[in-house]
């Protein structure tokens, strides 16, 4: 037990000190220093927890739930820093090492040429330990540590690109959107301190069924459940950090970003962070059944609608970045049908196929000198051979093709949907399968424009098209090999055998995947079963549909935009929630910060407050200076005058 | 016999013309200070009536005390008028305005 | 009427006389001589109270010190006495209107109604072997002893400021500063320097 405890400390520990020494030393070690101690501390971080994985996994070691330092005790309310490592956080580290480790060998070619270098490579390394800290935490105050930690990251790396005005509006925006979720997160976190008087997971989990009936009142006298109320809460922050709707603006133009930060923060790990929580409180979310639906809902709807934008876009990133939010979609709807483990599964596969798509979109850009556009793209089959084939593989697991990993995780989703019984389960089924079509369309449309047709439809393109380097490429397959088989190997251990056994809790009533599992056998037979489900053949007609329309007939493209001008308009314009937020919050905001300043500041504080009382005290003072004469007989006769005074109360008494 | 009073309004004498003293002769250091002795003395006289008719000792503490303060300040506005003079030639109190705003 | 009470009322016209005196006369060195007479007069009516040792104090203290000090300082000072005196008939009236305020009203609140015989009624002589100075000292020094230790360091202080008030360099007064004459060397003075004897031609 205490050396898993020393493997657990190194491990969080060690790419924070690739960190600090690339980031404080930037200078000292140059450049291949910088690379060479930040990878060495995650790949330390990566053998480590796939040793870890190993000894919890496999060799069933016990669940490790320890503090390791008390940071204080308030009024009875401990705040520790521990660690909780079972099944879920094994994959969690190893996940999240694993893409990290990639992400750090890919940013060798790709950041090559770019200034900041060893900064980035501080901050990337910072992340992981954020993330790590976050996955690991044994409370809810260390997870939101991680939380912010992360938030802190992604913002700097979001505006990487500093002296770029489009890149420094992206980061804040990222930073206040995910402020709006992290209030209603902490909103939830102060809840549960202050009704269970404990923020370790164990305590709260064991004493939340007794809690399940409370009610409690915030305003008037209307009464809230108080499971719903702090599951809400979570589920805010959950939905700015995992870019939910209606707090996704974010996501897309996070994509300012350098492409291996959006491939590891804003694809494989951070914004799977909310789905992680939600299925580590798993326990508080099973005893509130309008949470459930609410998450259901925001799910479902992000999945579908967000997927529809990726039709549109034209930049490499954002078809992949709405991608991303489509899949975030499905698994947030998988915790709300409470397949938790669904979701969970589709995190591990998406964060290797979304990873390996976001990473051959950076190779792509490379190779077109940082072009992003996909419509000056084309026929780059012909120039990036290894590129071409992992992108194929990527987005046929991404769509869910028969026998890779995002068929099986995906499809799990949306028949646990399917078996759901509560509110909204209907809508959000079929909005999710519908998605699959758009997943589809979307996915290949981008595959088609940029690896298939006539040459580069940019001409100066060609000129110097050629593969990237062997650090790129290299990562682009060791996270292809996972894309196409981890799904195969891991369905049947942890979505129907005991993997997750004793780390999520589901009510019988919602026991969704396990209404899947009686008709699972293997996974031939699943495919086989899948195969005959409407969701594949949508797939296929998706498939179809680009590869007709985006490749055939690109007239046809041209027309229907034509035709759909106002859907085009919709989906061009992302629903118009950009528009919104600018007018009405960031509007709003200014038009009362105006106000305030005016009114508040100007006029009152300055006004009155300030000047004011300088004025009343000159004011004043332009009175007591007639008294103030300086002369002595004056003050004389001031005194004498008040003796006469009293002297004469005393007579006349 | 005298009475209380007597002695009493003997004091209320002395202060009342140490006060006129202080109200014409306004542009005199010298004589202000003189005045404010006076003054003292005319309270002195009060303590020691009614230490006398009260046969309390205590009073004459008071003034012993107070002759003392009496003779510090006496010697120290006395030093500062000497420096006064010193420094502007004059003793006017109409002329020390430096510090008025 | 008593010999007491005429010497009392003697006493106290020479006073309210020398007060008088002391505000109205243009040199101030007559004032100073006319307060001194008040002290003395003063001094005597204390007697009258059996308050010996304060009279002997007053007339040592005041009469021999401060108003020696006051005159010394008048006689130092050269005043123009012509500014000084301006707007003395100017401020007489008022002067004049206050006092006899002020006085009517004290009288009021201090006459025999308040303060009389009856009201307070005289005390008894003192006895032969009364000492004031030793009931004075006795309370001093025991009840008042604090207060008696501060009025010391008062005192010091005032004379500290006094002297440090007044003291001045004098940059054309010619002194001796002893401990720089110890200090002298011989090299500091003496310099011996060699030159070619006189040759005879």
């Amino acid at each position: 037990m205490e050396d898993m405890k020393t493997i657990y400390l190194i491990l969080v520990l060690a790419p924070l000190a690739g960190s600090v020494i690339a980031g404080l030393f930037r200078n000292q070690i140059g450049k291949a220093g910088a690379h060479w101690v930040t990878i060495l501390g995650v790949g330390v971080s990566f053998l480590l927890s796939a040793y870890v994985f190993w000894q919890h996994v496999m060799n069933g070691a016990p669940v490790f739930n320890e503090n390791l330092y008390t940071w204080m005790v308030v009024d009875g309310l401990e705040m520790h820093v521990g660690f909780l490592v079972d099944n879920l956080t094994a994959m969690m580290i190893t996940v999240v090492t694993f893409v990290s480790l990639m992400v750090h060998i890919y940013t060798v070619g790709y950041m090559a040429h770019e200034d900041g270098y060893q900064r980035f490579f501080s901050y990337i390394s910072l992340f992981t330990f954020s993330m790590l800290m976050l996955v690991m935490s044994n409370n809810f105050l260390q997870l939101f540590f991680g939380w912010e930690a992360v938030g802190l990251v992604s913002y700097l790396l979001i505006g990487f690109y500093y002296k770029r005005e489009t890149a420094i509006f992206a980061n804040m925006k990222a930073f206040l959107v995910n402020r709006v979720g992290d209030f209603g997160f902490i909103l939830g976190i102060a809840a549960i301190a202050m009704y269970f008087n404990s923020l370790d997971y164990a305590q709260v989990f064991s004493a939340a069924p007794d809690k399940a009936g409370e009610t409690i009142s915030i305003w008037g006298d209307s009464q809230w459940s108080l499971m719903t109320v702090i599951c809400i809460l979570l589920f805010i922050g959950a939905m700015g950090k995992s870019a939910q709707m209606p707090l996704h603006v974010w996501l897309p133009d996070s994509m300012e970003g350098p492409t291996p930060i959006s491939a590891l923060i804003h694809a494989a790990t951070m914004v799977t962070a909310g789905i992680f929580m939600v299925a580590r409180t798993s326990p508080l979310f099973e005893l509130s059944e309008t949470a459930l639906s609410f998450v259901l809902i925001i799910g479902a709807t992000t999945a579908f609608f967000m997927g529809l934008i990726g039709i549109v876009q034209n930049d490499i990133k954002r078809v992949v970045a709405y991608s991303t939010l489509s899949q975030l979609g499905y698994m947030v709807a998988a915790l709300g049908a409470s397949a938790y483990a669904a979701g969970l599964f589709h995190l591990m596969t998406h964060a290797f196929f979304k990873a390996l798509l976001f990473l051959a979109a950076g190779s792509v850009i490379i190779g077109m000198h940082h072009n992003q556009d996909i419509r000056n793209m084309g026929g780059l089959r012909k120039y990036m051979k290894i590129t071409w084939i992992t992108a194929l593989l990527g987005s046929l697991a991404l769509i869910g093709f028969p026998g890779f990993s995002g068929f099986f995780s995906k499809d799990a989703i949306i028949e646990a949907v399917g078996y759901s019984q509560i509110t909204g389960a209907t809508y959000a089924h079929w909005l999710l399968v519908a998605g699959v079509f758009v997943t589809a369309l979307y996915s290949f449309r981008m595959y088609f424009l940029v690896f298939h047709g006539k040459g580069p439809r940019d001409e100066h393109a060609k000129d110097h098209l050629k593969e990237s380097p062997a650090v790129v490429t290299v990562p682009l397959i060791l996270l292809a090999i996972p894309s196409v088989f981890i799904g195969w190997f891991a369905i049947e251990p942890m979505l129907f055998g005991d993997f997750f056994k004793g780390v999520l809790h589901v009510a019988s009533a919602h026991d969704t995947l396990g209404e899947v599992g009686k008709t699972y056998h293997d996974q031939i037979g699943f495919i086989s079963h899948g195969m005959m489900m409407l969701p594949f053949w949508l797939a296929m007609a998706g498939l179809a549909v680009a590869w007709y329309v985006y490749l055939m007939k690109p007239s046809i493209a041209d027309g229907i935009r034509s035709r759909f001008d106002w859907l085009y308009r919709l989906l061009d314009r992302k629903y118009g929630f950009d528009e919104f937020n600018q007018a009405v919050f960031a509007g709003g905001s200014l038009f009362i910060g105006r106000l305030l300043w005016n009114v508040g500041d100007k006029t009152v504080i300055d006004g009155i407050a300030v000047n004011g009382s300088a004025r009343s005290v000159g004011v004043l003072a332009q009175a007591v200076r007639w008294v103030q004469s300086g002369y002595l007989y004056h003050y004389a006769i001031a005194m004498i005058l008040g003796l006469l005074g009293l002297l004469f109360w005393f007579v006349v008494r | 016999m005298i009475s209380l009073s007597e002695y009493l309004i003997l004091g209320a004498l002395l202060f009342v013309i140490s006060i006129a003293g202080i109200f014409i002769n306004r542009k005199n250091l010298i004589v202000l200070l003189m005045c404010v002795e006076l003054m003292l003395l005319a309270v002195n006289i009060n303590f020691v009536a009614f230490s006398h008719f009260l046969g309390d000792i205590n009073g004459q503490v008071f003034v012993f005390f107070i002759l003392t303060v009496a003779a510090a300040e006496a010697a120290i506005g006395l030093a500062i008028l000497i420096v006064l003079f010193r420094n502007r030639r004059t003793i006017d109190v109409d002329d020390l305005g430096t510090l008025k705003g | 009427m008593s010999f007491e009470k005429f010497l009392f009322y003697l006493f106290a016209a020479i006073l309210v006389g020398s007060a008088l005196m002391v505000i109205t006369r243009r040199n101030p060195v007559h004032s100073a001589l006319f307060l001194v007479l008040a002290f003395f007069n003063m001094a005597a009516i204390w007697l009258l109270a059996e308050a010996e040792f304060l009279a002997i104090v007053l007339v040592l203290v005041y009469v021999g010190a401060v108003m020696v000090l006051f005159l010394f300082v008048i006689m130092m000072l050269d005043i123009d006495l012509a500014t000084v005196r301006a707007g003395f008939i100017k401020h007489l009236p008022v002067g004049i209107v206050v006092a006899v305020l002020m006085l009517v009203e004290m009288v009021l609140v201090l006459g025999p109604k308040h303060f009389g015989l009856t009201k307070y009624a005289a005390p008894e002589a003192a006895p032969a072997d009364y000492n004031n100075t030793a009931e004075l000292g006795l309370s001093l020094f025991t009840q008042h002893l604090y207060a008696l230790e501060i009025a010391a360091v008062i005192l010091l202080v005032a004379m500290i400021a006094a002297i440090s008030l007044t003291l001045r360099k004098r940059p054309d007064s010619k002194r001796q500063n002893v401990t720089r004459q110890h200090m002298v060397k011989k090299k500091d003075r003496l310099k011996i320097i060699k030159m070619p004897a006189e040759e005879k031609g």
